[in-house]
Formats: C-alpha cells, sequence, structure tokens
C-alpha cells in the first residue's frame, strides 16, 4: 500500500510540476499576476509530493518490502539499517527519484527565497526548473518506476552491491547530486535571462549565491568520492579518470568558470553572454553526466539493447533542453549589449584567462571522457584511453592557471600597468623559487614535482601577498592594517580561503603522484617488511565476522625506529549473497603521509599477500578540498550575496551603481 | 531594481546595437556542436548495429618500430619490426597495467598462450615500468615478446586509438585484421581464429 502511495505522490507531483511549467509563462504573457504567483505554491507542493514518495521508498527500503522490484534486486534483510536506508538511493530508480528529489528542493528554496526577485523574471526561473522536473518525472514513471511491484515476492534480496555498502558511498550521492542539480538553478537562472532579455549586473548577482551553494557540494561530493576510491578500492589511488568521475568534474570545471566570471559581470557589467553559456553549459554537462554515466546507460550497450526506450527517452529530453537553450542562446546573446571595456592585462582580462583554460580543461576531460563510450555504443568496443591521455592534456593546463591564481588578484580591474603588477609579483616568485630549491635539494626531484611544489608555493604566496596589499601591511601602521584586515569583506576572504586550498591540494597531489612508495609481498603472521623508514610486522591473520560479511582481518604492527606507532587492521571482505570480496584499507596518517595497508588473497604456498604504500602527502589533497569548500561557504555568507533579500541591499551603495550602469 | 522589473523584453533588445550575421552566426556555435553529437548518438542508437572501427593499416605492412624490454623481463629481449613476417602468423596485442578492461582479457591472452594456438606479441602502451612488472606478476605473462612503448611513439605507428588493441599480422608481415577493445572468446572463435586458419591455408 505504502508504495503505491509514493507512486500516487509521484503522479501528483507531476501534475504541480504542470502547473508550474505552464502557468508563470503564461501569467508572464499575459500580464497575469495571479497566474505568475501560482509557481510558488506549485514548487512548494511538488516539493512536498516527492519528497512524499521518497519516504515511501525509502520506508520500502528499511521494512525490506520485497515485494517491491527495486528493493528486491538492490536490498537484503541482513543488511545493516544505515545501508539499507542509503541503499534507497545506491540504484538507477532510487537514485533518478533522489535527484528529482533534490531538483524539487532547488525549487522551494528559489520560490522560498527569491520573493525580491522581479515577478516575471521569478516566473520564468521556476517555469523553467519545473519543466526539467517534469522531463525527469516522465521519465521515472515511464521507464524506471522505483515502485513497480513482484508477484510472487521473494523471499530475500539479491543485496545491494557490497562496494557500495560504505559510510562514504552513502553520502556521496545526495552531496553530488546537491551540486549537480543545484547548477539547475544557474541554468533556470540563465533561460530565464535570455527569455526576458535582462542579463545584468544585478543578474549575476542573483545567480552567484545559487552557483556557490552547489560549487560547494559539488567539491565536496567530488573530494568524499575519491577519498572512497582511496580507501575502499585497495589501489592506493584518489583519482582515476574514470567516466564516472569525470561526469562529476566536467560540471565542477563549469561551475568554478561560472563563480569568476559572474564576479566580471557582477563588478564590470561584462562577459556576460559569456557567463550564461556557462551556466547553461554547466548544467548540460550534469545532465549528460547524470544520463551516460549515472545512470548506467552508455556504460554498457547492452542497457541500450535491454531497453531502447530508455535511451530514445533520454536522447529527446537531452536534446530539448540543452539543445533548446543552446537555441535560445544563439537567438539572444548577440542582442546583450556589450559592459565596459578591459585591456588584456587586468583583472577582467585574467578572469578571462582563467574561464579559458578552466573551458579547454573540460573540453579536454569531454573528450577523452566521450571518446571511449561514443566507440562503445558505436562499435560495442570497450577501450580506456586511460590517465595518460589526461595527464598529458588537462595537468598542463593547470599550470598557466596556477600562474594566473596569484597573478590575477593583483591586477587592478580595467588595465593593469606591467609596473604596478610586476614589483607585487616578486614575493611569489621568491618563494617559488625558495620552495622548488628546498625540494629539489631534498628530493632530488623529479622535476614535475620540484614544479608542483614551486606553483603551490606562488599561489600561496600570492595569496597571502594579496591579502597584505589588501590592508596595506607594513605601509600603514600594524593597527590600521589589523583594523583593515577584520573589515575586510567576507568575499575577499573566501577567494584567500579558496585559493589556499587550491595550493594546499596541488602539494597533495604532487606528493601523490612523484614520492608514493609501494611493496607488495606474501607474508606469513610475524614477517617484517621495512618501507620508507617504517617497519610493519603482520602480527597474525584470521576470520571476524560482520553483520552480512566474514572478513579475513590482518594486525599489523607499524613501528618507527622500534617504537609502535599504530595497529593497522586491514580486511579483505566476503558478501556471501553476491559472493563479491571488497578490501578495506588500514591507513594510519601522520598528515604528512598515510602508511596504508591492503590485505590480499592467500598465497598458494602459505602467508597471505600483503601489499604496503607510503603516500606522502596525500592527505592534503582532502584537507585542500576542505579548504575549498569552506571558501565558498565563506563567500555564501557574504551580505552582498546572501540568498535571498536584494532589496536589503538597495541601501548598500554599490548595488546603485551596479544597476546605474544597467 | 523595481523599474527593472516593469522593463521589457522589447525595450532591453531594442536598445542593443543592430548585430551583423557574422556575429550572429558565432553565437550558433555551441548549437552546431551539439547537434552534431546528438546526432551522432541518435543515429547509433536508433539503428544499433556495432559498427566497425576501420584501420587505414589494413592489408598494409606493420609499421616500422623497436621497442626496449619491458622492465624485469630483460631476458627476453625487446620488440621490433623484425620479429613479425617470419613465416609465422601472429597477433599483436597493446595493453597497459592502467587499463581496466585490459585485465579483462588477459585471462583469455594467458589461455590463447598456454594452448600454443599462436604467438602473442605484446606492446607495453604508456605504462609505467614498475605497474607493467607488477601486473605481469601478478596475472602472468602470455607474450612471446614485449616491448615497451614508454612514450606512446610505437603506439602511434600502429594507429592505436585505446587501449587494449589488437591486430592480426600474416607471415609476410601484413596487418590482416584489427580489433579495438576486449577480446572476448566470441571474437576468437568467430573471427580470429578463422582468420589464422585461412592465412595458414
Amino acid at each position: 500500500m505504502i508504495a503505491e502511495i509514493g507512486h500516487y505522490a509521484l503522479v501528483l507531483a507531476l501534475a504541480m510540476t504542470l502547473v508550474q511549467a505552464v502557468a508563470p509563462p503564461l501569467g508572464a504573457r499575459l500580464g497575469d499576476g495571479a497566474l505568475m504567483a501560482l509557481a510558488r505554491p506549485a514548487a512548494a507542493a511538488q516539493f512536498l509530493f516527492i519528497s512524499a514518495a521518497l519516504a515511501c521508498l525509502m520506508h520500502a527500503f528499511v521494512v525490506s518490502d520485497f515485494s517491491v522490484v527495486t528493493v528486491a534486486d538492490n536490498s537484503h534483510s541482513a543488511k545493516p539499517l544505515l545501508y539499507k536506508f542509503t541503499g534507497t538511493w545506491g540504484n538507477h530508480e532510487g537514485s533518478m527519484l533522489l535527484w528529482v528529489w533534490i531538483l524539487a528542493v532547488y525549487g522551494a528554496l528559489v520560490a522560498a527565497f527569491g520573493r525580491n526577485l522581479p515577478p516575471r523574471f521569478r516566473a520564468w526561473v521556476l517555469a523553467v526548473q519545473a519543466f526539467v522536473g517534469l522531463g525527469f518525472l516522465v521519465f521515472i514513471l515511464a521507464t524506471s518506476n522505483p515502485f513497480l511491484r513482484l508477484d510472487p515476492a521473494p523471499f530475500d534480496g539479491r543485496d545491494l552491491n557490497p562496494l557500495l555498502q560504505d559510510p562514504g558511498l552513502a553520502f556521496h550521492p545526495p552531496l553530488l547530486y546537491l551540486g549537480y542539480v543545484g547548477l539547475s538553478t544557474a541554468f533556470s537562472f540563465a533561460v530565464a535571462a535570455l527569455i526576458e532579455g535582462r542579463v545584468n549586473a544585478a543578474w549575476a548577482r542573483w545567480v552567484r549565491p545559487w552557483t556557490l551553494l552547489s560549487w560547494c557540494a559539488l567539491t565536496a561530493g567530488i573530494a568524499l568520492g575519491s577519498w572512497w576510491a582511496y580507501y575502499e578500492l585497495g589501489w592506493g589511488g584518489y583519482w582515476f579518470w574514470d567516466p564516472v568521475e569525470n561526469a562529476s568534474f566536467m560540471p565542477w570545471l563549469m561551475a568554478t568558470a561560472l563563480l569568476h566570471s559572474s564576479i566580471v559581470a557582477e563588478k564590470r557589467d561584462s562577459l556576460k553572454s559569456w557567463t550564461v553559456l556557462l551556466a547553461i553549459l554547466g548544467f548540460s554537462l550534469s545532465l549528460l553526466g547524470t544520463f551516460l554515466v549515472r545512470s548506467g546507460v552508455l556504460t554498457s550497450v547492452h542497457s541500450f539493447a535491454s531497453d531502447p526506450a530508455r535511451g530514445v527517452y533520454i536522447l529527446v529530453f537531452l536534446v530539448v533542453v540543452i539543445g533548446g537553450s543552446l537555441t535560445l542562446y544563439a537567438w539572444r546573446a548577440p542582442g546583450m549589449r556589450a559592459g565596459g571595456s578591459f585591456r588584456p592585462l587586468s583583472r577582467e582580462g585574467s578572469l578571462l584567462a582563467n574561464n579559458l583554460l578552466l573551458a579547454v580543461g573540460c573540453a579536454t576531460v569531454f573528450i577523452g571522457t566521450l571518446y571511449p563510450l561514443v566507440l562503445d555504443a558505436l562499435a560495442g568496443q570497450k577501450v580506456s584511453v586511460g590517465p595518460p591521455f589526461f595527464e598529458s592534456t588537462f595537468v598542463p593546463l593547470m599550470i598557466p592557471l596556477l600562474l594566473m591564481m596569484a597573478a590575477g588578484p593583483l591586477m587592478a580591474w580595467k588595465r593593469a600597468g606591467p609596473g604596478a603588477v610586476l614589483p607585487r609579483l616578486a614575493v611569489p616568485l621568491v618563494c617559488a623559487a625558495a620552495v622548488a630549491a628546498a625540494v629539489a635539494a631534498r628530493s632530488g626531484g623529479p622535476w614535475g614535482a620540484v614544479l608542483g611544489m614551486a606553483l603551490a608555493g606562488w599561489v600561496a604566496a600570492g595569496v597571502l601577498t594579496e591579502l597584505a596589499e589588501r590592508i596595506r601591511l607594513f605601509r600603514v601602521p600594524l593597527g590600521e592594517s589589523a583594523r583593515r584586515l577584520a573589515g575586510l569583506p567576507r568575499a575577499a576572504w573566501a577567494m584567500s580561503i579558496a585559493h589556499l586550498g587550491v595550493a594546499v591540494l596541488v602539494v597533495g597531489t604532487v606528493g601523490a603522484g612523484n614520492w608514493a612508495g609501494e611493496r607488495e609481498q606474501v607474508m606469513r603472521p610475524g614477517d617484517s617488511v621495512a618501507l620508507a623508514g617504517y617497519d610493519f610486522q603482520l602480527l597474525d591473520i584470521g576470520d571476524v565476522p560482520g553483520p552480512n560479511y566474514l572478513a579475513r582481518q590482518g594486525r599489523v604492527r607499524v613501528s618507527d625506529g622500534g617504537e609502535e606507532i599504530a595497529l593497522l587492521l586491514p580486511e579483505r571482505r566476503h558478501y556471501p549473497v553476491q559472493d563479491t570480496w571488497t578490501t578495506e584499507a588500514a591507513i594510519h596518517t601522520t598528515w604528512l603521509a598515510d602508511l596504508y595497508v591492503v590485505v590480499g588473497e592467500d598465497a598458494p604456498g602459505g602467508g597471505t599477500a600483503v601489499r604496503i604504500h607510503h603516500n606522502p602527502l596525500v592527505p592534503w589533497i582532502w584537507i585542500g578540498a576542505l579548504v575549498m569548500v569552506a571558501g565558498g561557504a565563506v563567500s555564501l555568507t557574504d551580505r552582498r550575496h546572501r540568498v535571498g533579500a536584494p532589496t536589503r541591499r538597495r541601501a548598500v551603495p554599490a548595488t546603485a551603481t551596479a544597476t546605474a550602469g544597467d | 531594481m523595481a523599474d527593472e522589473g516593469t522593463r521589457t523584453p522589447a525595450e532591453d533588445q531594442a536598445a542593443a546595437k543592430p548585430v551583423s550575421p557574422a556575429l550572429r552566426l558565432r553565437y550558433l556555435v555551441p548549437v552546431f556542436l551539439f547537434v552534431a553529437l546528438a546526432a551522432a548518438l541518435g543515429v547509433q542508437l536508433l539503428t544499433g548495429e556495432p559498427g566497425k572501427v576501420p584501420s587505414a593499416l589494413i592489408d598494409k605492412p606493420v609499421p616500422a618500430f623497436s621497442l626496449p624490454a619491458v622492465q624485469g623481463f630483460e631476458e627476453a629481449g625487446g620488440f621490433e619490426t623484425a620479429h613479425l613476417g617470419q613465416g609465422e602468423i601472429a597477433l599483436v596485442n597493446v595493453f597497459a597495467s592502467w587499463c581496466g578492461p585490459c585485465r579483462v582479457e588477459h585471462p583469455l591472452l594467458m589461455a590463447l598462450a598456454e594452448a600454443g594456438t599462436v604467438p602473442i606479441y605484446g606492446i607495453n602502451y604508456k605504462d609505467t615500468p614498475a605497474d607493467a612488472e607488477r601486473w605481469l606478476g601478478r596475472l602472468g605473462n602470455p607474450y612471446a615478446r614485449m616491448g615497451a612503448d614508454v612514450d606512446g611513439r610505437a603506439g602511434i605507428e600502429w594507429g592505436v586509438y585505446g587501449v587494449p588493441e589488437t591486430f592480426v599480422v600474416d607471415g609476410a608481415g601484413r596487418i590482416r585484421h584489427r580489433h579495438v577493445g576486449v577480446l572476448t572468446p566470441q571474437d576468437l572463435d568467430e573471427t580470429i581464429l578463422p582468420l589464422i586458419e585461412d592465412l595458414r591455408g
């Protein structure tokens, strides 16, 4: 009965999106305020109905109602409660429902906080949002209904893929979707602005908090996913350039570009049509990623063959949404008035360069990702272009980006004289050289590592130099500098924090890519292995039962100069229902490095294969990502970008000039 | 901000300068690119027939290349053009330790090598020497000869799209067949082995 209620709630939500997609634009055309105002209650109702549907599906998972096909296929009565709960979105149907629920959350948020948007504009934003939701709800109800019944119901389910039975991955999809789907708001704002012919500084300010929110979630979601891959896949790697990862990375690159270009659009009324295009492309890539990879449509040729209806529907939907919005763009964007002009050497110029590098980087990832997928779909061939492709195309693009990251914020708007910029770069240059010398002396290379660390030093020093410039450190009395520091706008802090996060992240990736050490050996209890100055002794290995698996657990004592520093418990788990093995790496972090131990299969001649990694600086990758998210969060709290409430800003002089230039 | 709310699109557009057709065309580029992509996907979706990846090298002599031995397998020597076309039909398999699909086809290559039907030569494509050594040590080495193509130069000569790929080379040293992607038992039984039988006449 509860599954039927969920199904019914979805149908009602569909009716609400229909109202929300049709009535407000009609009202905008006819100038009928009442029709336009329908959008807000419709968005709220849509949110409530989809929430109800999601709750019903969760209930079915939690009580293990195997008469529901999705539950029978993806759950098991012996599964721990947490994974019954999170298993709701660990499958195609459930993840689509989660997707559309988050879309509805954003729709309801725009309805609730967008009170001060001009009514016609808000009507269009909510209508576009509803239109996307409509497409998804029809897709779910027609081809991926999570509430289908199974008669007779099986005694037990087929269980969730054991790899997904992990706290890291349990919360990875909601966070990632919060980012992915959040870009729908930027998209809706862009399409509404194109329809209304209103792309100006005010628009850039409205769209910014939404982009920031989804950027933060996306960054955190990607970082969580990469951390999961690091400890769960047992290879010691953190990023594999596989299609699923790239599908989330491409919208991230676009969102990052959008955050930067919207600054130019807001402050200088320039780069407007480019900003709108980024908003459209960011969400388009989210959609493409969701459909092509997340839902498993293109990763396997068989899903096309088994259900062509899904494939055709998806393609038509993508053509309507992406093709439609790009056509609208081609029609409307040429009419936009160019805003303030600027020289190549200026803050705008550096932000434009940042955007071009991010866009080209995104294009290379796009080609490297789509090409094998398309080849698979076209020719039924599975190939991999692999990390070498991305390392030789994407990574070199990041070098000028990092160079720009320190230099750009030191440049003046509109036009920056080389004479004013170059002296300010002296400090970062000296820092970079010092870091390079220190790294070269200490590790002896390779040169790529020296360059990478120097770049990180360059970025970090650039950030601090910019802060020092802002507070006029050493040029005014220290007390005055401190006052200025306290008075800095949150947005300035946000940029510094986020850029410092990038520097930390770069240090981590350089360490992981250049100095990681690894040993693999068959060990018997009592055996020791030395790696990177640490001694790893396998004490014993035994069976430890889990709730729905049996683990082979090794106990490895790590000592440094005879002193025990950690006892690591790596496991290899066997899940009988799916007859699958997973590895659970045991990690001890010193914050400067990870000591990482994996147990493998038992060797034929006795003993167990044990792999030990020494991963210097790897923890910095996730610390860096967290610092970046913190930067985004600080920016969200900036008064000027506070979600909602543009009218309160009327008192702020900056707003007055921005609108006057409109 | 209130006056902004009442401003109509028509007024906004009227305020804009007339736009030249050339400029308009520039804004159409994203749509064109997307339409091309959608069309490519759509055609294949509707026809649904797996196609073939053509190779310009079919029936041509194997390209000139010379590769050093893979680390840890030095005593077997490297792999170069002269090793092919000595009157013996051979398979040339392009592989890498970073390539997931290679792992899938590896047991098949091992079985084929064990059966001794046809010698298999390996090109280790853009791999880290230590990774390749570990990979082969862990999974076994099916290759009669192997070369390390660390910078991917030989891969370019062979026209490699991605990894894995497998070529059938006849006794005169000409490429007779190219298989892109994972080799399945079905590919082997229906295409590759019959072709080898044919070539042996």
